[in-house]
């Protein structure tokens, strides 16, 4: 909080409005400007080689034959560029004992994931690139894969990492009151799964591109990156090759989606980076979907044998898990692939009141695409743990799933406090949404219909989650570890000479509507036209320094930054105003883009003329005025670690017991995001999470073979969710704006992938458990249903 | 580069002669060598729908069909929408229903929209969705979409 008042509910108020996005009108006529749009003069296309085993020796690569084919200008092993480019290390020093060996951006000696770049090859076009790679002979001694990550710590397995004792990255565990008297208290009820939750992707649909253009005139640097964080990578670029960070400008215009793949460190980005500098002209490398699927990061991957004890009136005694986790051969860099368990072990059972907590998860290696932080990184894994088992337990104690919540969730007027694993929390309504998403799905009605079908031979199911998501994050996510990753974002915002106004900023724009939003909070606090405020982001030539968009943040972040910028160039405007008008400051406020008498709204100036006024006339000005008509403010968050937010989601669904399909028929999601800024972008970020956590429960699963060749690498064999399998998603809001800005507004962006999952996997079960059978491993797939009703059959 | 071959074909109603090499795709052939980047390429297998557009009014998936198939033919890509009638109304109602993120599917999803509406305009929700099976939007959750394509068959049924 900085003391700046606010007005939030003034007649012409724009925060909180559905305002339709006005740059999404480019995106509408074809005129956006994603990286793979961008020619350059002189460029030349990379096309990368990539092992087509899970670990090996590399023996030999001969490329004689392939520098001579059509096209070709040069091929690069990783051997060549060993020289210019500094090997990374995806460690965090916070994550006590995290480990990972240096990574090279091309592999040098040894492959360790099927999808690996061996060498690079340089061509006019794609297609000369594409065609000299298989000229390119590459012979290798295959290795022993380690591909299942329960069998990656037995004694026995083969090492992955020269010089590691194990293929354990990391390890960590909460322990938290008296969990084993919990569990052996005869009184209480325990319920065990085991949970599984298979690898999924992003699949953005504009696969990673960039271009990389070096100017050895003067050392300089820049990359076109389709990303999420311009300053981070330019703080990894200028480290990693040697040049002076001022010297490298990484810009992100359009991104054709985003969802935490793209603010990651890949090997063929900085390996174009490194080639354009060696060459000295612009390089391109654009993704097909085979190598999206072989290299942008997978997530979850998580096997958690979980129990929880819960007494005989439903109130949760104690939860106990241990997780598994496998990220590939290295921690991600530079954002590491610990801090997805580290969620888990901080967000599960977050919304209850749960007095013994124990939590083990352990983080290995393995021969498989590297994993990492992805769309509401941990939360799908933890929200399905608890709330899961608490339906489970509550089937047990044949009590309701909304009433065995309505006991354990934590009452809305006890914040602050801190949940089971310690994390601090405050100003959340779990109660308030558990009590609209009733009202809203009309569930007594749901409950008697579905009694009636099943007569029928319908077998529909209903469930549920409470659950959090991390927003905001303060330097304690990342920065504390060393992680060249900002936490705080700026705003600059300009009254120009025309009355319009400028914003710059730091976070970035992935389709999300942050610019629409920034732009959004400028107008409403400078009293100007919506379409009078012009915003750039994705620059780090020409915005503020700050972290980019992740974690849910921009709006919370980004957008109070520009709200106190924006109030600062109004307390700007208004004093000289004051010295034109010879009027005090005080009285006198903008409206509709003119001066106005703060009284009687009586308009006095336009904006266009008092800019005017400054920028040419100054002569008109006493010489002791010195106007400034530019500010620029950054916050941070600095009152607690992150900013949690909370929702209720309800899932209707169907499943068809001879087939296995699951159609989700409905799905009602209320979310506490703080301020609402948009409902009409909030309400689309909300469904859109949703789906893609319907995807992770229900379709999506990278598919590996016992050798560690990923078996489904196009979009015939990933399926993602389509239109006509989803249903109509019905959003609400509580809001309950955090003290810890002016603005109020938390992240919204994950809630709906990290609380579909729990909510369609309750639903699926209570479909199908009256039968005898529970599923407790996503994707849950058609066979997988089958397999489970089929164990009842047998039991039988 | 292989084989090439000359094709005359208009493109957002220009008349274009070029050569062009025998195996390169529509997508590449409109992005690459017209820079029309209008039309995005999301899977290059025919399943996402990015690069959809219309080929003597028919949609078609351009990463699936050869440039030199389009000789003697026209082709309108997002660019060349008319923007008049129900192609501007479609536009108003994506961007008033916010029916679009990141905007990398939304040339397609305007294709097949456009399809959708000029040959069966049925306000139907459940159908559009399935007219709609062949065009992946990662952003939302396709529900805008739908909203939007309703607004413009009730809109245009009651004028």
């Amino acid at each position: 909080m900085t003391g700046v008042k606010f007005d939030f509910d003034k007649p012409t108020k724009l925060i909180g409005q559905p305002e339709a996005r006005l740059d999404a009108k480019r995106l509408l006529h074809g005129r956006g400007r994603f990286v793979d749009d961008i020619q350059l003069p002189r460029m030349l296309h990379a096309y990368f080689i990539r092992s087509p085993i899970a670990h090996g020796k590399i023996v030999s690569i001969n490329v004689s034959r392939a520098i001579d084919a059509d096209g070709v200008v040069n091929v690069f092993t990783g051997k060549d560029l060993e020289n210019v480019v500094e090997p990374y290390v995806g460690v965090l020093s916070h994550l006590a004992g995290l480990r990972s060996p240096p990574q090279a951006p091309v592999a040098i000696d040894y492959v360790k994931w099927q999808g690996e770049p061996v060498a690079v090859v340089l061509a006019h076009s794609r297609a000369q690139a594409e065609d000299a790679a298989e000229l390119v002979e590459i012979e290798y001694d295959e290795l022993p894969a380690v591909v299942d990550m329960e069998k990656a710590l037995d004694e026995g397995c083969p090492l992955i990492h020269e010089g590691y004792d194990s293929n354990l990255a990391w390890q960590r565990t909460v322990d938290v009151g008296d969990v084993s008297n919990a569990f052996s208290n005869p009184e209480n009820f325990v319920v065990k799964k085991k949970f599984k939750f298979g690898r999924h992707t992003g699949v953005t649909l504009e696969p990673r591109t960039s271009i990389a253009e070096y100017d050895p005139s003067d050392d300089q640097l820049t990359v076109w990156y389709s990303g999420q964080a311009p300053h981070m990578m330019q703080f990894i670029f200028a480290k990693h090759l040697g040049l002076l960070e001022e010297n490298v400008r990484v810009i992100s215009q359009d991104v054709g989606g985003s969802f935490g793949i793209k603010v990651h460190t890949y090997g063929d980005e900085v390996a174009v980076a490194a080639i354009a500098k060696l060459l000295g002209r612009p390089i391109k490398f654009t993704a097909d979907r085979y190598e999206s699927f072989m290299s942008d990061i997978h997530a979850r991957d998580h096997v958690v044998d979980a129990r929880m004890a819960i007494s005989a009136s439903g109130q949760i005694i104690g939860l106990e898990f241990d997780d598994v986790t496998g990220i590939g051969p290295y921690s991600m860099y530079p954002r590491t692939s610990a801090i997805e368990a580290n969620q888990v072990l901080n967000l599960t059972g977050a919304p209850y009141v749960i007095p013994n907590y124990r939590a083990t998860s352990k983080v290995v290696f393995q021969n498989k695409n590297l994993m990492c932080q992805y769309r509401a990184v941990g939360h799908p894994i933890a929200m399905a743990i608890c709330d899961c088992l608490l339906e489970e337990a509550a089937a047990q104690i044949q009590m309701d799933p909304v009433e065995v919540r309505r006991i354990n969730l934590m009452a809305d007027n006890s914040y602050p406090r801190t949940s089971a694993s310690g994390m601090k929390l405050d100003e959340l309504s779990h109660q308030a949404a558990l009590n609209k998403l009733i009202e809203m799905m009309d569930y007594n009605s749901l409950r008697s219909d579905q009694l009636e079908l099943r007569k029928d031979g319908v077998f529909r199911g209903i469930g549920f989650v409470s659950m959090v998501e991390v927003t905001n994050p303060s330097p304690m996510f990342y920065g504390i570890g060393g992680a060249p990753i900002a936490s705080q974002d700026g705003a600059t915002v300009r009254l120009d000479a025309g009355g319009g106004i400028h914003v710059s900023s730091s976070v970035t724009e992935q389709g999300q509507g942050t610019n629409a939003i920034l732009a959004q909070i400028v107008a409403d606090v400078l009293g100007v036209d919506l379409a009078r405020v012009k915003v750039t982001t994705g620059d780090t030539k020409t915005t503020p320094y700050g972290g980019g968009t992740w974690a849910s943040r921009g709006a919370g972040i980004g957008g109070e930054a520009a709200l106190l910028a924006a109030n600062a160039l109004k307390e700007q405007i208004l004093d000289a105003a004051s010295v034109i008008l010879q009027a005090k400051p005080a009285d006198l406020d903008i409206k509709n883009g003119q001066i106005v008498d703060a009284k009687t709204f009586v308009e006095k100036l336009s904006l266009s003329d008092l800019a005017r006024t400054v920028y040419y006339r100054g002569n008109e000005l006493p010489d002791e005025a010195k106007p400034e008509l530019v500010a620029t403010r950054h916050y941070r968050v600095t009152d607690a670690p992150f900013v949690f937010t909370n929702g209720a989601m309800a899932a209707h669904v169907e499943v068809d017991i001879e087939t296995g399909f699951v159609k989700v028929l409905d799905f009602w999601a209320v979310e506490d995001c703080g301020r609402v800024i948009n409902p009409l972008l909030v309400d689309e970020q909300i469904r859109g999470g949703v789906v893609q956590g319907i995807g992770g429960a229900l379709y999506e699963e990278c598919l590996y073979s016992d050798e560690g060749q990923l078996l489904n690498t196009s979009l015939a064999d990933y399926l993602v969710p389509m239109a006509s399998e989803m249903p109509d998603i019905h959003v609400a809001h509580i809001e309950t704006p955090t003290k810890s800005s002016v603005l109020g507004a938390k992240g919204a962006g994950e809630a709906g992938t990290g609380g579909a999952p729990a909510a369609v996997m309750n639903a699926v079960n209570d479909a199908l458990r009256h039968l005898g059978a529970t599923i407790y491993q996503m994707p849950m797939t058609p066979e997988r249903i089958l397999s489970a009703l089929a164990e009842t059959k047998a039991d039988h | 580069m292989g084989q090439t071959k000359k094709i005359k074909v208009t493109v957002n109603g220009e008349r274009i002669e070029r050569d062009v090499a025998v195996r390169t795709n529509l997508s590449d052939f409109l992005r690459n060598d017209l820079g029309l980047t209008g039309t995005h390429v999301g899977c290059e297998h025919g399943v996402c729908g990015a690069c959809t557009v219309r080929v003597n009014g028919q949609t078609v998936r351009s990463c699936l069909m050869l440039a030199v198939q389009v000789d003697d033919l026209e082709v309108t890509t997002v660019e060349g929408l008319a923007d008049s009638g129900p192609v501007s109304a479609l536009r108003a109602a994506f961007l008033k229903r916010n029916a679009l993120q990141c905007g990398y599917c939304t040339p397609g999803m305007l294709a097949s929209a456009i399809e959708y509406i000029e040959k069966i305009g049925d306000p139907d929700r459940k159908k559009i969705r399935e007219h709609l099976s062949g065009n992946y939007c990662r952003c939302t959750g396709y529900q805008s979409i739908v909203d939007a394509i309703c607004d413009v068959i009730q809109v245009g049924a009651e004028t």
